[in-house]
Formats: structure tokens, C-alpha cells, sequence
């Protein structure tokens, strides 16, 4: 049979009273990950800096390398999704870091908090980094590489680039979670999303390839937004379904 | 009421036997104290009563909810602090704790006033990173009772510490404060003069469980030989 101290004991009537328990909605947990999030960003500059970068020195080598004075349908789509792609792969290898180094995990399991927050927070924060990176990649695109005004392909490039992000950020979060807790994570990382990406480099490029024709722009095909939208549909009740597991001991 | 029941508790990683055949109780407001070598398995035990850790034997209760069945009930009720700050060092004082009440669903005020109570508001707006050693574990002791946890796991909590620090910590995570308490020490002196309970591990295996009064440190140094 287990010694049990035979001291007082000492807890105190009114902590009971003090201790209504407290349950967050889990928007209002996303919102507190997030601010933290932008916050760490903000302060640290480590992601959005670095992958606009990448972007811009990619356009530029493009640029040279092609030595063409403007890029098209086909070829111009699929420089800016590869671009946009390997660009968003170094958000991704940093989503976590900070929490994985510095107790983030631990902190917030602690807490009586719906851990889906964790996720919705996370692919949001993903997702902020690629808009962000984007205002300034594709103006860059548009001068170094297309020679055209971006103008009357805006909206539908818009669209794509909304469908494409959220599968971005959806699949970046569900691998950076799982590469984040291994000691090959800067190497797995990459080599876990780029295969999952693929359907995405290959249903933006299509949709966005009429946008960047030279002779008559044209409306991206539905069937190549309903492919991104499914994907993202499919990686999004993934990611749900195993967030929690990854999480876990 | 016990706040912690455990029985034949072990962990593994891997092939090496962290934790093995742990039994303990330890009733509510009560104080145990953990000794043992590095590597004794005493951060993974405060890791599997946080909720951290799976255990992969035996039964244990935490708060009279079945770890890890139940560990839901009791996210926020427990406090932590161990070797780590959980902190995020990119950060100010102020705003890893406003972070985390707001995971907690604690007001403001509450912020304010454990920034007060360790003497950290003249430097709450400082990135975490800036701060001494001493400094970053009374943010970690802030951190750690912000929400008024009834159970507060402690891993060498006066590390880093100096006296006037200690003085201003002990309201918060002392005999004072009210909760039920695990504390892992490496100091038998310090560690038995709070102690209701005693739990010394080697290698995993409780080697010592006794009320507190019934040691003297000195067989409490056993341990480390």
C-alpha cells in the first residue's frame, strides 16, 4: 500500500470557489495563436523576409536565364507557381520551430483548449505569409518576367491564388507538424510537401495559363478551380482528422 | 481526497525504462517532493501528471480525472514549470502572458498582477531573450500561476534564484500558496523542509517513499550514490 503524508491539509476553501473553470471558443483561441503568431513574426522576421526574397531572386534568374523580353501562357504560369511553391517551403519549415524550441507545445496542451485551434491558427498564419509574399512577388513577376501589366488577369489570377493558398497552407501545416518533432525536420520537411503540392503547381498553373496569354486572356477553366478546391476540401478534413494525433506524445 | 493516485506507473523511450512499477498517493493541498540522480525519471513523471506524457503502464489520477483518458478535465488546472520557461524568447514578459490567459480565459488585470507579484513589471516590455537567467524564471513562475492552478508540478523551481528573488516567488509557489504540490530537487535540505511526501527514484524505480518526517537528509543523499 502506497505512504500517504499525514500533514493538514492545506488547500483552501475559497480557491475552489475561484476556480470557475474557463473553456475558450476556439475562434477565440485561433485569434490568441495568431495574434502570437504575427506577433513572433513581427518581432523575428524570419519567414515572410526570406521567402519574398527567394521569390524575387528566382523571378530575377528567370529573367536572365531565359533570355527572353517577356514570358506566356504555359511557361509564364509555371515560373510563378514554382516560384510561389518553393518560396512557400521556407514558411513552412519555420511554422514551428519556435513552438517546438521554446516550450509553444507544451504551453498551449496545458490549456483547456479545443487543439484544432492549433491548426486553423497555424494555416492562417501560413496563409498570411503567402499573401504577404505575393503583394510583392507578383508585381515582380508582372516587370521582370511578363512585360505586361498584370491588370486584366488580376481577378481570376485572385482566385486561384486564394484556392491555391489554402491548400498551401493546409498541407504546409499538416507536414510541418509532423517534420517538426524530428531531428531531420529541415530535410523531411520539403520532402513530405512538395510531392502533396504537386496537384497544386499543376491546378494553378493550368488556371492561371489563359490568364497570361499574350493575344486574348481568358477566364481559367472551372474544372481546374473545382480540382484545387477539392484538393484543399480533401486536405482540410485530413489535416482535421490528424492534427490531434500529431500533437499528442 | 487525494489529488494524485498513481500505481505501478511506467514509461518507456524506446528500449530504456524511464519510469518503472511507481506507486504513490498524495492527498489534496500536500506537498510531494522528488529526489533522485539525473536521469531518474523524475521530469517524466512530472511530464506524464501535466498531461504531457502517456503513460504505458499502470493507472494514475490527477485531480480524480484517469490520465490519459480523462486528461481534458484537467488541462487548466494544472501548473508547470520546468526546465524550459515556455516561453517564447522573441517576446516580452507581458505578452507571453497575455498569450497564455488568453488561452486560459483570464482577463488582463490577472497579468498585471503576477507580473507584479515577481517584480517583472518595470521590465514586462523587454523581449524575453534580454532578460538574466533569474529574471526569465520569475516570468516562468508568473507563467506557471497565472491561471491559479490546484496542482502545481515544479522542476528545480528555485533555480536561478537569488534570496530577494526566492522571497518574492514563495507566496506564489510555496507552502503559501495553497495548491498541491510535486516538486522535483536536488537539494535534501531545502527539499524535505517543504515536503509532506517523499518519493526518491534511481533509475526509474522508487527507491524511497516516506512521510517527509520520518528522513533526514542524509538518507536522502543516499540516493545520489
Amino acid at each position: 500500500m502506497s505512504p500517504v503524508a499525514d500533514a493538514p491539509p492545506r488547500l483552501a476553501g475559497e480557491r475552489e470557489q475561484t476556480q470557475a473553470r474557463r473553456q475558450l471558443g476556439t475562434w477565440r483561441t485561433v485569434g490568441a495563436i495568431l495574434r502570437k503568431e504575427l506577433l513572433v513574426e513581427l518581432r523575428t522576421l524570419e519567414s515572410v523576409p526570406a521567402m519574398t526574397l527567394f521569390s524575387l531572386t528566382t523571378f530575377v534568374v528567370f529573367h536572365f536565364a531565359l533570355n527572353r523580353s517577356s514570358v506566356e501562357g504555359d511557361l509564364g504560369a509555371g515560373i510563378l507557381w514554382v516560384t510561389l511553391l518553393f518560396a512557400s517551403i521556407l514558411g513552412v519549415n519555420r511554422l514551428f520551430v519556435a513552438d517546438a524550441e521554446e516550450g509553444g507545445f507544451d504551453g498551449f496542451l496545458l490549456a483547456p483548449v479545443d487543439r484544432s485551434a492549433m491548426l486553423i491558427a497555424k494555416a492562417l498564419t501560413l496563409a498570411a505569409y503567402l499573401v504577404a509574399l505575393e503583394i510583392v512577388a507578383l508585381p515582380a513577376f508582372s516587370l521582370l518576367l511578363l512585360g505586361t501589366p498584370l491588370g486584366p488577369a488580376l481577378p481570376g489570377l485572385l482566385l486561384t491564388l486564394v484556392l491555391a493558398d489554402l491548400g498551401v497552407a493546409v498541407i504546409g501545416t499538416l507536414i510541418a507538424a509532423m517534420a517538426v518533432r524530428t531531428r531531420a525536420r529541415d530535410l523531411l520537411g520539403p520532402l513530405l510537401a512538395l510531392p502533396l503540392f504537386v496537384p497544386i503547381v499543376i491546378g494553378a498553373a493550368r488556371a492561371t495559363a489563359p490568364l497570361l496569354s499574350d493575344s486574348h486572356p481568358t477566364w481559367p477553366a472551372a474544372r481546374w478551380l473545382g480540382t484545387l478546391g477539392l484538393y484543399d476540401l480533401l486536405f482540410g478534413l485530413i489535416a482535421y482528422a490528424l492534427f490531434d494525433f500529431l500533437l499528442e506524445d | 481526497m487525494s489529488a494524485l493516485e498513481v500505481e505501478g506507473l511506467a514509461r518507456h523511450y524506446g528500449e530504456r525504462e524511464a519510469l518503472g512499477g511507481v506507486s504513490l498517493t498524495l492527498e489534496t493541498g500536500r506537498t510531494l517532493v522528488v529526489f533522485g540522480p539525473n536521469g531518474a525519471g523524475k521530469t517524466t513523471l512530472l511530464r506524464i501528471l501535466a498531461t504531457l506524457l502517456r503513460p504505458h503502464a499502470g493507472s494514475v489520477r490527477v485531480l480524480g480525472a484517469s490520465i490519459p483518458d480523462e486528461s481534458w478535465a484537467i488541462r487548466g488546472r494544472v501548473g508547470l514549470l520546468g526546465h524550459e520557461p515556455l516561453l517564447y524568447r522573441e517576446l516580452s514578459p507581458e505578452q507571453n502572458l497575455s498569450y497564455h490567459a488568453r488561452l486560459h480565459g483570464i482577463g488582463h488585470e490577472r497579468v498585471e498582477e503576477v507580473l507584479d507579484a515577481v517584480a517583472i513589471s518595470a521590465r514586462a516590455g523587454e523581449a524575453v531573450r534580454n532578460l538574466s537567467r533569474g529574471m526569465v524564471q520569475r516570468v516562468a513562475v508568473a507563467r506557471a500561476v497565472l491561471h491559479e492552478p490546484d496542482l502545481l508540478l515544479l522542476d528545480e523551481p528555485y533555480a536561478n534564484l537569488d534570496p530577494a528573488a526566492l522571497e518574492l516567488v514563495a507566496p506564489l509557489i510555496g507552502p503559501g500558496s495553497g495548491c498541491t504540490r510535486v516538486i522535483c530537487s536536488h537539494d535534501p535540505g531545502g527539499g524535505l523542509a517543504e515536503a509532506d511526501l517523499v518519493l526518491g527514484l534511481r533509475e526509474g524505480r522508487a527507491e524511497l517513499l516516506r512521510s517527509a518526517g520520518e528522513l533526514t537528509p542524509g538518507e536522502i543523499t543516499e540516493l545520489y550514490r
